[in-house]
C-alpha cells in the first residue's frame, strides 16, 4: 500500500525533523519502544491522552494566570507528531498571554506547570519540558513578565 | 514476546517454588520477573507509561492514581505488594505522607518520583524513609533495579529474624515477597515463603534454606492493638532506653520476633524524629492529617491518623492533646480506651507526664469521635507558642480524659489565634476539658491547679467543635458542665481566656471537686445552653482576642447567654472571681463566670470550696464595681437579666482589669453597677 508507505515515510521524517529541532528527546523514543504487538497503539495512546492532560492543565493555568483561552482548536490536533508543534507553537502564545496578566497565583501555577513538565517529559515533548521549566523559574521569581 | 516470557516464568513458578530452596538458579532467573508493584501518580500519561514500562521488565503492575485507592488496595492485601511506587505531588495526599503510611503499616519499600529534582525534595524523601528516588521522565533502566530494594530490605529482615529465630515463627514481620507473586503467594502463605525464597535466590545461602524453610511466619501486621502495646512498652522502658528485646518481652506477644519489633522501632524512631523537628507547618500538617484521618483506615490507619495529627500538632499540641488524639484515633479504630494510654506515653517527646494515662475509657469513644470533628474543625489555628502553653499545662493534666485532650488540642488551635495566651490560660483549658470527659472526683484532684487551665483549652476545642462532638462531651455531664462553663469562659477569648485560666485553678481545688459532681446532676438540660453558650463564647474568643472589639461582641454575646442560661451566680460567679481575681486579663472571667454561674445554678448550691469563693456574690460584684467600670459595663449587658450573672458580671469585670480599655468599646455605661445586687 503505498499509501501507507507514504504515510509512514512522512511520519518518521517529521519526527526526525522534531527530533533535530529538539521538540523531542529521547524519552519519545522509550516511547516507541515499549510500542509492541501486545499494544500496538500505545504511543498513540499516550500522546492522545498527553493532549488532553495537557489542555486541561493549560486551561487551569490560563484560569490561575487570569486568561482565558478557548483550547478548542487542540481537539483538532490529530495524535500524531503534527500536534507536537503546533502544541509548543500554542505553548508560546500562551506564554505570551500569560505576561499580559497582572494578578497572579504563581504557587498555583507553578504547581501546574510542575504537573505539565512531568506529562511532557514522560511523553518526550523535551522543548515543552523544558519551556515549563523555564517557567517555573518565573514563577519562582514571580516574574510576570516571564 | 514479553506476555509469554511472563507465563513461562509463571510456569515455571511452581516447580521452582518447591525446589526454590535447592536450586537458586532456576528461581533466580526468574526473579524479578514477578515483582508486584502498585504504582501511585495522579498523572494520567506517566501511569500509563510506568505500567507498560513496569510490564515490560515482567512486573506485575497495579496502577491507581489517588493515594487514598492506592492505601485501600495494600490495607486490603497485606502481603499483595513488594514495592511501591509513588508521585511526589498528588492533589489528594502528600506523597511522603503515603511514604509514612505504607512504611508504618505495611513497611513495604517505597519509591519516590518527581519532575523535581531540586535537592530538598529529595532529602525530604530520604528523611521519610524513601528507598529511592527517581526523576521523570523515569527510564526503563531505572525501573529495571527496583528489585534490589525489595531484595535489600527482605535482607535486612530476615537477618535480623535469622539471628532471633525462636521457636515461634508465626508472626514473623516478612518484607520478603516472592519474586513471582501468583505461585509464591499461594505457599507462601503457608510459611516458607518469600522469605526463604527471596534468600535462596539472592543469596543463596545453605543456612538460610534451613532456616526459611523451617520458617513459616507471616507477615507481622501491627494492628492498632499491637501497636498500643508496643508504644506502652516504649514509653515504660523509655525513648532512649528502648530496645527491642526488652520490647518485647513487656509486649509479651507470642509470636513477635525481635526483629519485627526492632524494625517497626526504628519506623517509629523516625516517625518520632520527623515530628519533632515539624513546628512550621501546622498547617499543612492539620490539613494532611484531616484527610487521612477521613480516610477508611486499616488496622493502622488510626495510628496514621493519630500520627498525621501529631504531626500536625507535634510542635504545637501539648503533649496530652497529642496522646489523647492519638488515643481517640486509636480508640476511634479499635474502640478501645485502654490503648490511647500507651499512645499518650508515647509523647515522650514533649514530656509527658504518666497521669495522662488515665483516660477515661468511656470518653475516648466520645473523643475519638469528637476529636475527630475537633480536628477538622480547627485545622490550621495552633500556633507554637499556644501549644508550648498548653504543653505546660497539659502535663498537668494526668487523667485528662481524651475528650479533654482533644478539646484542648482544640482549644489549642483556638489559643492559636491568640498569641496572648498565658501558661494559665490552658492549663484551664485543659481543666475544662477534663472536666468534660473524665469523672469529676478525678478532675478535682488532678486537675486542681492544672487541670483547670488545660480544661480551659480543651474548652475552646469543645466550643469549636461544639455541634458535633457536643453529644459525646456531654456525657460525663457533671465534667461537661463544669467544663463547658469553663470553656464558655475561655474559649472565647483565646488569650483572654488563658488569663482567665486563673480562675478555674482558684476554685479548682475545692471548687473543681465539688462542682463536678453539681455538674453532674444538671448535665442534660445544660447542655443546650451549653450549645448555645458555647456558640456565643466562641464568638466571644474571637472577639477577645482583640480585646477591644470583644468586649462589644462579648456584649452581644452575653445577651445571648442570658436569654439561654438560667443560672444563678452561685459558686461559679465565686469562682469565676477567684480566678478573675488571679488572672490577669479578667475580660474572659467574667463570661467565665457567667457560665460557672449558669452551670452552678444548675446544679443547685454548690458549696464554695475555695476560701475565695466564699465571698458572696454581692461582695464579688462589690468588689468588681470597686475594680472597674468598663468592666463592670461589660458584666451589665451579661448579666442584666439574671442575678446570678450580674454578679458573675460585677465578678467579671474585676476579672476585666487586665483588658483596659474595655469600657469604650463595651458602649455601655455604669449600667451594671445599679443593677448589681450588692
Amino acid at each position: 500500500m503505498e499509501i501507507v508507505g507514504q504515510l509512514q515515510k512522512q511520519y518518521v521524517d517529521f519526527t526526525t525533523c522534531l527530533f533535530r529541532e529538539g521538540y523531542l528527546d529521547d524519552q519519545y523514543v522509550q516511547l516507541q519502544k515499549l510500542q509492541d504487538e501486545s499494544n500496538p497503539e500505545f504511543v498513540v495512546e499516550v500522546v492522545s491522552i498527553f493532549f488532553e492532560d495537557s489542555e486541561k492543565l493549560l486551561n487551569d493555568m490560563a484560569c490561575s494566570l487570569s486568561v482565558s483561552i478557548s483550547l478548542p482548536w487542540v481537539l483538532f490536533c490529530v495524535p500524531d507528531l503534527l500536534i507536537d508543534f503546533n502544541f509548543f507553537s500554542f505553548f508560546l502564545i500562551l506564554f505570551q498571554l500569560y505576561s499580559q496578566q497582572q494578578v497572579v497565583d504563581f504557587k498555583k501555577v507553578d504547581g501546574y506547570v510542575h504537573q505539565f513538565k512531568g506529562s511532557s517529559s514522560s511523553v518526550g515533548a523535551q522543548r515543552v519540558k523544558n519551556a515549563c521549566a523555564a517557567f517555573r523559574n518565573f514563577c519562582e521569581d514571580k516574574n510576570l513578565d516571564g | 514476546m514479553n506476555l509469554g516470557g511472563l507465563q513461562a516464568v509463571k510456569s515455571m513458578s511452581v516447580p521452582s517454588s518447591s525446589l526454590s530452596r535447592k536450586s537458586g538458579d532456576g528461581v533466580s532467573d526468574q526473579f524479578p520477573a514477578g515483582l508486584r508493584v502498585l504504582v501511585v501518580d495522579d498523572d494520567p500519561i506517566c501511569l500509563l507509561i510506568l505500567e507498560k514500562m513496569l510490564k515490560k521488565c515482567l512486573y506485575e503492575v497495579t496502577k491507581c492514581n489517588r493515594a487514598e485507592l492506592a492505601l485501600n488496595y495494600l490495607r486490603e492485601n497485606k502481603n499483595g505488594y513488594d514495592i511501591v511506587i509513588s508521585d511526589v505531588h498528588m492533589p489528594d495526599m502528600d506523597g511522603f505522607k503515603l511514604l509514612e503510611h505504607v512504611g508504618l503499616e505495611m513497611d513495604l519499600p517505597v519509591i519516590m518520583m518527581s519532575a523535581d529534582d531540586g535537592k530538598k525534595v529529595v532529602m525530604k524523601g530520604i528523611t521519610h524513609g524513601a528507598v529511592d528516588y527517581l526523576i521523570k521522565p523515569v527510564r526503563i533502566e531505572a525501573l529495571k533495579n527496583i528489585w534490589q530494594h525489595v531484595v535489600r530490605k527482605n535482607k535486612d529482615e530476615y537477618k535480623g529474624k535469622d539471628c532471633e529465630q525462636t521457636g515461634s515463627v508465626e508472626d514473623g514481620e516478612q518484607q520478603q515477597k516472592p519474586p513471582e507473586d501468583a505461585e509464591y503467594s499461594s505457599s507462601a502463605n503457608e510459611g516458607n515463603w518469600k522469605n526463604s525464597k527471596k534468600r535462596k535466590d539472592e543469596e543463596d545461602e545453605a543456612e538460610e534454606r534451613d532456616d526459611t524453610s523451617s520458617l513459616k511466619k507471616p507477615r507481622v501486621v501491627w494492628s492498632v492493638e499491637l501497636h498500643q502495646q508496643f508504644v506502652t512498652a516504649v514509653n515504660h522502658l523509655g525513648l532512649d532506653k528502648a530496645v527491642p528485646k526488652k520490647i518485647l518481652e513487656l509486649m509479651n506477644v507470642p509470636g513477635l520476633t525481635r526483629e519485627n519489633v526492632a524494625s517497626h522501632l526504628q519506623k517509629y524512631r523516625l516517625y518520632l524524629r520527623r515530628l519533632s523537628g515539624v513546628s512550621q507547618h501546622q498547617n499543612g500538617l492539620n490539613n494532611a492529617f484531616m484527610g487521612p484521618t477521613d480516610a477508611t483506615f486499616g488496622s493502622m490507619s488510626s495510628f496514621n491518623g493519630i500520627e498525621l495529627q501529631a504531626l500536625a500538632s507535634s510542635g504545637q499540641l501539648p503533649p496530652q492533646s497529642l496522646a489523647i488524639i492519638q488515643a481517640a484515633a486509636l480508640g476511634r479504630a479499635t474502640n478501645k480506651s485502654p490503648v490511647p494510654v500507651p499512645l499518650v506515653d508515647q509523647r515522650n517527646l514533649f514530656s509527658f507526664e504518666s497521669p495522662k494515662l488515665r483516660f477515661g475509657e468511656d470518653s475516648l469513644l466520645n473523643n475519638n469521635s469528637k476529636q475527630i470533628n475537633l480536628l477538622h474543625g480547627i485545622p490550621t489555628n495552633m500556633e507554637p507558642k499556644q501549644l508550648a502553653t498548653l504543653h505546660q499545662s497539659a502535663q498537668s493534666l494526668g487523667n485528662l480524659n481524651m475528650q479533654l485532650q482533644s478539646q484542648s488540642s482544640q482549644s489549642g488551635s483556638l489559643l492559636t489565634q491568640r498569641p496572648q495566651s498565658q501558661p494559665r490560660t490552658p492549663l484551664l483549658n485543659e481543666i475544662n476539658g477534663s472536666h468534660v470527659s473524665t469523672l469529676p472526683s478525678s478532675l478535682g484532684q488532678p486537675i486542681m491547679s492544672q487541670a483547670l487551665p488545660s480544661s480551659v483549652l480543651p474548652r475552646n476545642g469543645i466550643e469549636n467543635v461544639r455541634g458535633g462532638t457536643f453529644g459525646s462531651v456531654s456525657q460525663p455531664s457533671s465534667a461537661l458542665d463544669f467544663s463547658v462553663n469553663h470553656g464558655t469562659e475561655f474559649p472565647g477569648n483565646s488569650f483572654p481566656l488563658m488569663s482567665n485560666s486563673g480562675i478555674p485553678i482558684l476554685t479548682s481545688k475545692g471548687m473543681l471537686q465539688e462542682e463536678v459532681k453539681s455538674e453532674m446532676k444538671v448535665p442534660r438540660g445544660y447542655l443546650p445552653n451549653y450549645d448555645t453558650f458555647d456558640e456565643l463564647n466562641q464568638n466571644r474568643t474571637q472577639d477577645w482576642g482583640v480585646q477591644t472589639d470583644g468586649s462589644t461582641f462579648d456584649v452581644s454575646q452575653h445577651s445571648n447567654l442570658q436569654g439561654s442560661l438560667d443560672v444563678s451566680p452561685s459558686i461559679l460567679v465565686q469562682q469565676g472571681f477567684s480566678s478573675n481575681l488571679k488572672s490577669e486579663q479578667s475580660r474572659n472571667i467574667p463570661v467565665s463566670k457567667a457560665t460557672f454561674a449558669v452551670g452552678d445554678s444548675r446544679a443547685g448550691n454548690i458549696s464554695n470550696p475555695s476560701q475565695q469563693l466564699n465571698s458572696s456574690p454581692a461582695d464579688i460584684s462589690q468588689r468588681i464595681k470597686a475594680e472597674r467600670l468598663p468592666n463592670m459595663g461589660f458584666q451589665n449587658t451579661f448579666f442584666p437579666e439574671q442575678f446570678g450573672q450580674d454578679d458573675l458580671m460585677s465578678a467579671l469585670l474585676k476579672q476585666q482589669e487586665g483588658t483596659g480599655a474595655v469600657e469604650s468599646e463595651f458602649g455601655f455605661d455604669g449600667y451594671h453597677l445599679d443593677n448589681l445586687p450588692v
